[in-house]
């Protein structure tokens, strides 16, 4: 909010001083073919970026409220049950005690089953200690609600991503472990740059470009912040054509009754 | 409009009933989704079908797997409880029908009808009288007189192809939809 | 109940229930006969927009209740995963429940402000208007604990905050308001304990909300209602019965209100809301702004203009119950500002500084307009807003009641329907 504050207030006031490095950049505008009233996700976009989550991000990103079976559901990826169940069963859970009652095998390995549909995406760090120790102290969040839980939204999900590579300005420190992004708060980031070209080989022959990977997976992340933003938009639709309807009817009547009154 | 000011009753009446009926049709579709969030959720119909292992099991051991939050009766029969099974008349059966959701409504409990492979039974543990679960018979402890299960809330006695024969229940314990996907395994729902 | 009833029973069941339990005559003389005032314009439509409302947020508050955990481990995901993803339709009975909230509160004020405007609170109606007031803060009371529900972020700080007003009582009893606030927690900070009672008050409160809803009916058809002219009708030729005339005007507006209502909850469902919600309680991190909901950002602007802890708490408190005095602190004999001058134009600006009060609390604490090289911190206007507020109820109300001259008010309000009538042709 104090962005857009400072933002609003550059705009008002036309100040157009030297780049003040203490406020971030505003999010790069993207037209979404999923924002508008009638919106949705492209099936592929989703598709791929899921691949580029699954093989990029969830290296460090839990995306705890995101079940298998969702990728299956309708206005989803449009991935098959049966795709489903397989990405399900490439996911290796905790498993439950088994006949001896322990949940370590002989060499002290949690005991692992391969998930199914019910399932939740499992987190990559046991603990937030655990994510902390391997992220040198940062905490990376958790992406399930990353496109609503920032101002912004998708937009600056894709800002941060592909805001890499900015050179700082003069005299900006960049603190040890850090990275300069333009786009966050304070613009030193703990996240190493996560999108290369090529980091992924898209089976479609889409580019692996770093603008297709990062708005592929902005759109994957969109989703599952928003997982009925397709049924929301349709019935939306229906809802608001039916209520214009009725007004008119109510309207008509309303007059018809008043007409020997006013 | 204005010059037809003489009350006109069929179009008046027309508009009245039009608005009324769009207003109840409004009612009626926005009440869905209050009635509708108290079915199942996704997350719940995720957990619809289970996989089970039987390759554990002995013959004549029954093991409970938790199917739909109820218990899930996987018996390993043997020859002699088969027998004993196939030995019954339908005729003589309270029940006469299969209970099997894996064949038609109509489908008679011969005991073929109530196995896919006659060596394993499976069945739903919920006694079709009431919910208990009824209590599966061993060598060492038999329970009913006819081999099978009885349930201790109301006397149920169930033979070893789940079949009613004796107290209140009305129907044979019921066979759920499943199948085999290996030699020893199977999928239930 | 105004007057005398004129039910008669049709049938020889409701004459026999109406001797026993004569609630089809309540029903009767509560919303189909009862005399209307002839001349009620659109400001007039929200009473029956908001006892709709208040229906919407139980109905959907039941059902959000059949599937959240108040449990602080298990609420954030009760809410953002199973009924946001899993329940069938939880997403949309979850966003109206959160959007009717908003909507509620505008409904409410524009309500509130009519009343303000037509002189509605004035006698014979002082009872009906502080029967407002207390919905208002039970309504204020009931939002305030339902957004604690989900426990994201902004639910964790701003119980903590709201909470801690209460702490300001250390400055007239040493100890005596971190006595309260810990009592009020359960806990030594907000936690699960927090969680737990505030949604069994959120679940109760709206009981008490239609309680008092039904008491507030019952006072305005005592004295029956104030009209835009504010001037007592004079017989039958000034009223039309409530049905069908109101209630088929009170249902098209409704249905338009509806429309508006159904266009954040599909298109706009988190325009209302802050994305720091979006992301689970954590009682080691706050966030870097903290703002309530809109429509408590007046009072948290007064709150935030004094320096003084407990001299900000007493404001805001004042703030809220100065409407409570208002049938007294007008002293004018003319109801409606229709038709006085001065008070027309003080209310406008009590209007747009409420409006400005608002824009203030939105804002940062360290805010400031730059105003050509000068710097003006919003603490400023909200201290001018402030005490345009305190000012215009407790100083120019009874002021202006003294010495305006209103002009003259027409002789009935038939005269008036029909003059004007009249004229427009």
């Amino acid at each position: 909010m104090r962005i857009a504050l400072a933002a609003a207030i550059c705009i008002l006031t036309g100040s157009a001083a030297a780049e003040d490095t203490s406020q971030p950049l505003p999010p790069r505008q993207i037209s979404w073919p999923f924002s508008g009233p009638l919106g949705t996700y492209d099936r592929g976009t989703l598709q791929r970026g899921f691949q580029v989550y699954k093989e990029v991000c969830s290296a460090c990103h839990s995306l705890n409220l995101v079940a298998f079976h969702d990728l299956a559901a309708p206005g989803g990826p449009g991935f098959t049950l049966a795709q489903a169940k397989a990405i399900a069963a490439g996911y290796k859970l905790p498993a439950d005690p088994d006949d001896r009652g322990e949940i370590f095998d002989e060499h002290g390995n949690r005991l692992k089953r391969p998930g199914v549909l019910a399932d939740h995406f499992p987190p990559p760090f046991a603990n937030e200690q655990a994510a902390r120790a391997n992220n040198s102290g940062a905490l990376p969040p958790d992406l399930s609600l990353i496109v609503k839980a920032r101002v912004g939204g998708a937009d600056y999900v894709y800002s941060i991503l592909t805001g890499f590579g900015h050179k700082p300005p003069k005299g900006f420190a960049v603190l040890a472990n850090k990275y300069y992004n333009p786009y966050f708060n304070g613009r030193n980031i703990s996240m190493p740059p996560p999108l290369n070209k090529g980091s992924v080989s898209f089976a479609d022959g889409t580019p692996a470009t770093v603008g297709n990977e990062a708005k592929a997976v902005t759109t994957f992340l969109a989703w599952a912040s928003e997982p009925n933003l397709e049924q929301r938009h349709r019935l939306g639709f229906q809802v608001m054509a039916f209520l214009v309807l009725l007004s008119g009817l109510l309207f008509l009547t309303y007059r018809k009754i008043w007409k020997d009154k006013h | 409009m204005t010059a037809a000011a003489k009350p006109e009753p069929t179009r008046r009446d027309f508009l009245y009933i039009a608005t009324g009926a769009a207003a109840t049709a409004g009612a009626v579709f926005a009440a869905w989704p209050f009635i509708d969030q108290m079915n199942p959720s996704s997350a719940v119909l995720a957990m619809a079908s289970i996989e089970a292992d039987l390759s554990a099991i002995q013959p004549g051991q029954q093991v409970i797997f938790k199917w739909r939050g109820h218990p899930l009766f996987v018996r390993r029969r043997t020859p002699k409880e088969i027998a004993e099974a196939r030995a019954v008349q339908v005729s003589d059966l309270p029940d006469p029908l299969a209970r099997n959701a894996n064949l038609s409504d109509s489908a008679p409990a011969t005991d073929a009808g109530r196995t896919i492979k006659p060596e394993w039974l499976v069945l739903v543990g919920v006694c079709t009288h009431l919910g208990c679960t009824p209590t599966v018979s061993t060598p060492g402890s038999p329970q009913g007189s006819f081999g099978g299960w009885l349930c201790h809330c109301h006397g149920s006695e169930y033979d070893t192809a789940g079949r009613i024969r004796k107290g209140p229940a009305p129907q044979n314990l019921a066979v759920p939809p499943y199948a085999f996907t290996g030699p020893t395994k199977i999928k239930v729902g | 109940m105004a007057g005398q009833s004129t039910y008669v029973p049709g049938t020889a069941l409701t004459r026999w229930l109406d001797q026993r339990l004569p609630i089809l005559r309540l029903v009767n003389d509560t919303v189909t006969t009862y005399p209307t005032p002839r001349n009620l314009n659109f400001w007039y439509v929200f009473g029956a927009i908001l006892a709709f409302m208040l229906g919407v947020q139980i109905v959907t508050g039941i059902v959000l209740a059949m599937h959240y955990v108040p449990n602080a481990d298990l609420a954030f995901g009760s809410v953002e995963g199973r009924i946001m993803r899993e329940v069938n339709y939880g997403w949309l009975i979850r966003y109206t429940h959160a959007n009717g909230a908003s909507m509620f509160f505008l409904a409410v004020y524009i309500h509130m402000f009519r009343g303000l405007y037509y002189g509605s609170y004035k006698a014979p109606r002082e009872v009906l208007w502080i029967l407002g007031v207390f919905i208002y803060l039970l309504m204020m009371a009931t939002a305030f604990f339902g957004y604690v529900l989900p426990w994201g972020q902004m639910s964790f700080w701003g119980a903590t905050v709201i909470t801690s007003l209460f702490s300001a009582l250390d400055q007239i009893i040493p100890h005596l308001g971190s006595a309260i606030t810990t009592w009020l927690w359960g806990d030594f900070a907000v936690g699960d304990a927090t969680l737990n009672r505030f949604f069994s008050l959120h679940y109760l409160l709206p009981f008490a909300i239609a309680g008092v809803v039904m008491l507030h009916i019952w006072a305005l058809h005592v004295p029956g209602n104030n009209n835009p002219l504010g001037i007592d009708p004079k017989g039958p030729q000034d009223m039309v019965p409530f049905h069908p005339y109101y209630t088929m005007k009170d249902a098209f507006y409704l249905a338009l209100f509806v429309l508006f209502f159904a266009f954040f909850v599909f298109y706009a469902p988190n325009f209302f809301g802050n994305p720091d919600n979006y992301t689970q309680a954590n009682p080691l991190v706050t966030p870097p702004d903290i703002v309530p909901e809109w429509y408590l950002l007046p009072y948290y602007a007064m709150l935030r203009s004094v320096p003084q802890k407990l001299l900000g708490v007493l404001v805001l408190l004042g703030a809220i119950l100065t409407l409570l005095f208002i049938p007294w602190l007008d002293r004018s004999k003319t109801r409606s500002c229709r038709f006085r001058p001065v008070m027309k134009k003080l209310f406008w600006i009590f209007a747009v500084d409420c409006v400005l009060l608002g824009y203030a609390g939105a804002q940062s604490a360290d805010a400031a307009w730059h105003l050509g090289g000068m710097d003006l911190p919003l603490v400023w206007l909200a201290r001018l807003g402030t005490a345009y507020y305190f000012a215009f109820f407790w100083v120019l109300m009874p002021l202006v009641g003294k010495l305006e001259r209103p002009k003259p008010v027409p002789e009935s309000i038939a005269q008036s329907v029909l003059g004007k009538a009249g004229e427009s042709k």
